[in-house]
């Protein structure tokens, strides 16, 4: 039974694989630092992960690495996404 | 409770797709940006719904240190800083990825509740190898494109073997560790070489290989979020990180075609001739004389032109020249010229760094051209301006098989009727090798620091 819960996750992971090829391909070069940084932002769902450990009712060092964690995680999700919305304001057409 | 936490997932996991789709025009990438960061909030607040979340004194701390540090630097940071600040933020991701690894392995050695199996074992294992890499290696991407580490190709003895060597007892120290996941120092020491690796896998790569080790990096930040969203049996973690990851790859791959080289090329350190540049006085001896232009004889020429192609290069970045560009542009489309941009995959020190300097300086996106949609439009114009660019426009990567660039595909300015050169000097680009385009019949070099040739020469054109 575990090893199919595994299997699932694979299964997921696989198919997302996918779904970002396919996106991707489509964003044009002149948006592709944006890209980056957006994207960036968006690997900084591990918070979820960082949240949890934070969160704990004891304190123990999982609290303290879930503290720094989060700590790296926000910088990457609010500095990622605001970075981003600053360079994509500046794209305009004539 | 559980059910809502796990739909809010659901949601967030398409708000991150329809956020990417909408990048795909300049005109809705800002909304699908809002829609991403909308993703991210709601994953958040469910987050903190979750049962085994108790206290909230230490997230509530995390989320104001980090908010705070996030946003100074996303609106301090200047334009032409954006590749530094890309590296930094990839670094934050894996560092978080591979602390929320260690902090699932306290867990299950303390608390009774939380059982362990292979599975998780294996999953802290990579989630901590490539949240380390990720993390000291964008530390040093960083430091390069700062100018803290020497943006040099730098090799060391055993170079190859050494990585191998620690690579392998990552593997071998993990698959033990999935055996007897009660030995702490194991873990830990895992971590430690993983911190290492992503050091001594990053320093070799030379300055203008950034734009490929950047990518690169994007993509372990993703796959690091990934490998946490195993260890934790999250879907969206798995979704959002696969997501991030095949980006990463995508623009990986389009950066090493823009170089024509192997990602393992570019990875195991730079051009053959790199380490050892040839002065510029060796240069300028052989081929015959380069053809110099000034301010004024350069207004002249613009002036009897009708169409215009600028190529931007990493010295426009570095002169800050963009705002300069953008009056050179002005004062030639007043007086009726056709003005557009060139803009090779890899010019500059990440995808995308010459259009995003270009858009700060207020220039439309519809005029930055990709390498594929204007080469052909060479031969048609009267003046190509290379502003700061040298091996993308080497003629040498067509014809001559002895060139470490030979094979990359280049911009065809040599194919309009006149090139003029903006450069500081002489010297070799990047790829440490003489530009034969200097010395070209039709090629004119205009010499000096960017910003301030191309402001005297806006203002020579408004004299004329």
């Amino acid at each position: 039974m575990e090893g199919v819960g595994l299997l699932m996750l694979i299964y997921v992971f696989v198919l997302a694989i996918f779904v970002g090829f396919e996106l991707i391909t489509k964003v044009p070069p002149t948006l592709h630092t944006p890209l980056m940084s957006g994207s960036n932002a968006i690997s900084g769902i591990t918070i979820v992960g960082a949240i949890l450990s934070a969160g704990l009712h004891e304190f123990t060092v999982s609290t303290i690495l879930g503290l720094i964690a989060v700590i790296f995680a926000t910088i990457n999700v609010v500095g990622g996404f605001l970075v981003t919305d600053r360079m994509l304001k500046m794209f305009k057409k004539k | 409770m559980k059910l809502l936490i796990e739909i809010s997932y659901l949601l967030s996991s398409v708000l991150f797709i329809f956020g990417i789709k909408k990048l795909s025009s300049p005109k809705t990438a800002r909304n699908g940006n809002f829609l991403a960061a909308v993703g991210m909030l709601i994953a958040i607040v469910a987050t903190l719904l979750d049962q085994h979340v108790l206290t909230y004194e230490w997230i509530l701390l995390g989320f104001i240190i980090g908010a705070t540090v996030g946003t100074i630097m996303a609106l301090k940071v200047p334009m032409t800083g954006m590749p530094q600040m890309v590296g930094l933020l990839n670094g934050f991701g894996g560092g978080a990825s591979m602390l929320v690894a260690y902090s699932e392995y306290y867990k299950i050695i303390n608390f009774p509740q939380f059982t362990h199996d292979y599975q998780t074992s294996i999953t802290i294992v990579l989630s901590i190898l490539i949240g380390a890499v990720t993390f000291t290696g964008s530390l040093i991407a960083f430091g390069k494109l700062q100018g803290l580490v020497t943006g040099k190709v730098v090799r060391y003895p055993l170079q190859h073997p050494l990585n191998a060597l620690l690579l392998l007892s990552v593997f071998v120290g993990g698959t033990y560790f999935v055996l007897n996941p009660e030995l702490q120092w194991l873990i830990i020491s895992i971590g430690i070489i993983s911190l290492i690796l992503g050091v001594l896998l990053v320093l070799p790569i030379g300055g203008a290989d950034m734009p490929v080790a950047i990518s690169l990096l994007n993509s372990y930040s993703g796959l690091a979020a990934s490998a946490t969203g195993f260890v934790l049996q999250n879907n969206e973690l798995i979704i959002a990180g696969a997501l991030v990851g095949a980006s990463g790859i995508i623009l990986t791959n389009i950066m090493c075609k823009g170089m024509n080289r192997s990602l393992m090329n570019v990875v195991l350190g730079g051009w053959e001739s790199a380490g050892s540049t040839s002065s510029s006085a060796v240069v300028t001896n052989q081929k015959g004389q380069v053809k110099s232009v000034d301010a004024e004889e350069l207004a002249m020429l613009f002036d009897a032109a009708e169409s215009i192609i600028i190529v931007p290069g990493y010295g426009m970045a570095v002169a800050q020249a963009q705002h300069a560009v953008r009056d050179l542009v002005n004062v030639l489309e007043a007086r009726g010229k056709k003005v557009r941009f060139a803009i090779h995959p890899v010019a500059g020190r990440m995808p995308g760094h010459m259009n995003v300097l270009l858009a700060e300086a207020q220039i439309p996106y519809d005029k930055m051209l990709a390498m594929e949609d204007i080469n052909d439009d060479f031969p048609n114009t009267d003046i190509a301006f290379v502003v700061g660019a040298n091996d993308v426009v080497n003629p040498a990567a067509r014809h001559d098989k002895n060139s470490p660039i030979y094979g990359m595909p280049i911009l065809n300015v040599d194919y309009a009727k006149t090139v003029v050169i903006n450069k500081r000097s002489l010297n070799v680009g990047y790829a440490g090798i003489d530009n034969e385009l200097f010395f070209y019949p039709n090629a004119l070099m205009y010499f000096g620091d960017a910003k301030e040739a191309i402001t005297k020469l806006v203002h020579e054109i408004k004299n004329y």
